[in-house]
């Protein structure tokens, strides 16, 4: 789960990283009170959505007066900010925060995150900040430090040394890196974070280190014991169906195909979206229903799919262990006579129960086109979807 | 033996007493797999399924002489039960819990190194659909009955798409000699690698398949093993050609996070790596029986 910037920046202040001093606010008035409230004579005017490279999509504003703070304000709330993280739609700004300017000596690089392969919390620092990660260690890998954290004794002080001697810092600063380096680690361990990420730390015109950004991603399976962290949601920042999926259980990622999928378990999910594709279609989005799929959750699947006005054709796919296909036809069946469907269905169905399940589907009389492999579902459900495009172009 | 387990394998349940502890031990008792008890804390001395209920991994292990052993125990409280089990001189667990935080799986791996290798349990999952060797024993939840007994060994991360290969081959008579799901995490007990560097070491074994995943770096490095240790040949598929970068397919481990991890670029290495690629899950069971033909 992602958060703002300014929860990041909060979170992180607890833990002994500098911050400047900074405000939020959901207005233009309330943007100018925020100015107010800062001493000095220069701005930042950001906006709050979850995606990096804001700056170069316009989502940063440096402001002089008042006047160019409110100007700024209204120029990012509630608009939709398009940078290339988000995708062609774009994310909504409805908050932004205002911060002290900050001179800026020296642009660095830190960050946490853990590492898959050596099952470690792994530290990146580079003394070259500002620029993407990725794009540096394709450029110029060694300019990147990487130290690994062994997970019983956690980071020594000597670690977060090595760190701040090959960020370049200067010896007058190092105590401060080492207690800004050390609440980074204990922030993403204390709170269950996936990585913390601070780009840029800076060096300030004054000597001091300041986190000039910040993000934090938290492992969803840990929020059960992060109650705080857990409030911090923004469902604003996802993708409205996502939302609607997880409340009802289900595991649902949006695409842009026309072909809905309902299907139980990620790898066969994957796996029956790369047939739609090798079959000359498009997947309209990723759905597990996961196991002991009842009717209910069923029937709130496909209209979850069907939502989706984009799609032509719907396949269901299971393959049933704990799930029963006779369970999984009734609920089907019950689907597609509460739903007024307007798309073709194909249903594949394999496993626990199937000749039980294909009866169901046979005797209800409704219009379902039937599949025994894989391979036959998705070329099926790719003929429907062609047939119902011609059929459309035709009406029109 | 089969390569992780057989009929004499002696198998408690964590998390005996649940729900779903106890319709997955009963399935197994039906499918013929050794289940000598379970454990649920404060209730030992009970029955239950007609087999002993423990308070500890320990008293399972002395006084039934465990040596396998399956968690369907919360995610919450399922890494101290899989460390408990570890303790207890469990030999094989595979766990099953779906949803354990990654920092707790973090410190289970770091407390399984402190054991030397030889001592050390060997752990499958979690969020996994378990290990299968037909016809002999069952340590998971799969539907049994699509599973023949043969001599291909399976491991994939998918516990439905595991069905799916099991099923393929099964229509075309090929039988398996075990099957093991390791599990969707991001963090898990054992790697494709292990599962293969046992494979090759099983007997019964004469054909390895890997079903993969997009996301981390778990594919190439068993690709990279099976061309420097393996005799035996290696077929892989690997699932979400589809998929966007940076967007989690279901799995919190099925995420294309960094260069090397989409569908295509694993498929890339491991045709390199000298693996025999299987080009749409649909052809998982031809593409073994095209291999086992040239043998």
């Amino acid at each position: 789960m992602n958060i703002h910037e300014y929860q990041a920046k909060e979170i992180l202040a607890e833990y002994g990283v500098k911050i400047a001093e900074g405000g939020l606010a959901y207005s233009a008035s309330e943007a100018v009170q925020r100015a107010r409230e800062i001493d000095g004579s220069v701005w930042v005017v950001k906006s709050q959505i979850h995606s990096g490279a804001r700056g170069k999509a316009g989502g940063i504003k440096v402001c002089k007066t008042h006047e160019e703070v409110k100007v700024a304000a209204d120029a990012l709330l509630g608009k939709k900010l398009v940078t290339h993280q988000t995708g062609p739609a774009g994310k909504m700004c409805s908050r932004i925060y205002i911060e002290a300017g900050t001179k800026i000596a020296k642009e660095l690089y830190l960050s946490f995150l853990i590492d898959r392969s050596t099952e470690r919390v792994i530290m990146i620092g580079s003394a070259e900040g500002g620029v993407e990660i990725e794009a540096l260690a394709e450029s110029n890998p060694d300019a990147i430090k990487k130290i690994y954290i062994e997970p019983a004794v956690g980071l020594q002080d000597f670690q977060a040394r090595k760190m701040a001697f090959a960020l370049n810092l200067d010896t007058t600063l190092l105590n401060h890196a080492v207690k800004t380096i050390k609440g980074c680690y204990r922030a993403l361990r204390d709170l269950d974070a996936n990585s913390v990420e601070i780009n840029p730390l800076v060096v300030t015109e004054s000597n001091e280190l300041v986190a000039l950004d910040a993000k934090m991603d938290f492992d969803e399976n840990a929020l059960f014991r992060r109650h705080k962290i857990a409030e911090l949601r923004d469902n604003s920042q996802v993708d409205s169906r996502e939302v609607a999926a997880a409340e009802s259980g289900l595991s649902y990622v949006g695409l842009d195909g026309d072909i809905g999928c309902m299907i139980n378990g990620a790898g066969l999910a994957m796996a029956t979206m790369d047939m739609i594709k090798l079959a000359g279609g498009e997947p309209a989005n990723f759905l597990d229903v996961g196991g002991g799929a009842s009717a209910e959750r069923t029937e709130k699947a496909f209209r979850l799919v069907l939502a989706d006005k984009n799609v032509k054709a719907m396949l269901v796919n299971i393959f049933a262990g704990i799930n029963r296909c006779d369970w999984i036809a009734e609920g089907v069946v019950t689907a597609v006579k509460n739903i007024d469907m307007k798309v073709p269905l194909v249903v594949r169905l394999s496993g626990t129960n199937v000749e039980e399940g294909r009866r169901i589907i046979a005797e209800s009389g409704l219009p379902i086109i039937t599949a025994d492999t894989l391979a036959e579902a998705a070329e099926k459900v790719v003929k429907a979807r062609n047939e119902k495009v011609s059929q459309m172009s035709k009406g029109e | 033996m089969a390569a992780l387990i057989d009929e004499n394998t002696r198998i408690i349940v964590q998390g005996f007493t649940g729900k779903i502890g106890t319709f997955h031990a009963q399935d197994m008792i039906n499918y013929g797999s050794k289940v000598v008890g379970g454990v649920t804390p404060g209730k030992g001395g009970q029955q239950h399924l007609g087999l002993p209920v423990f308070n500890t991994v320990k008293e399972a292990v002395q006084q039934a002489g465990a040596e396998a052993s399956i968690i369907f125990v919360p995610p919450a409280f399922a890494a101290d039960s899989i460390m408990e089990a570890a303790d207890a001189g469990i030999k094989y667990c595979v766990a099953i819990t779906d949803g354990i935080p990654t920092q707790d799986m973090m410190t289970v791996k770091s407390f399984l190194r402190r054991f030397p290798i030889e001592q050390r349990m060997m752990l499958t999952g979690p969020n996994c659909s378990g290990t299968i060797s037909p016809g002999r024993a069952m340590l998971g939840i799969m539907p049994g009955h699509i599973y023949v007994r043969g001599n291909v060994g399976v491991v994939g991360r998918s516990g439905t798409l595991g069905y799916e290969a099991a099923d393929q081959m099964r229509m075309l008579g090929i039988g398996i000699s075990t099957s093991i799901g390791i599990g969707g995490d991001p963090i898990i007990g054992s790697s494709h690698r292990d599962i293969l560097e046992k494979l090759e070491q099983d007997p019964e074994t004469k054909l390895a398949v890997m079903i993969g995943e997009i996301g981390g770096p778990q594919e190439v490095e068993a690709g990279k093993f099976a061309k420097e240790n393996m005799t035996k040949p290696l077929v892989a598929y690997i699932a979400g050609l589809t998929a966007p970068e940076g967007r989690r397919m279901g799995h919190a481990g099925a995420i294309i996070s960094s260069a090397g991890e989409s569908a295509a670029e694993k498929v890339a290495i491991l045709k390199d790596l000298g693996v025999t690629i299987c080009p749409t899950p649909s052809l998982m069971g031809e593409t073994v029986a095209k291999v086992l033909a040239k043998m």
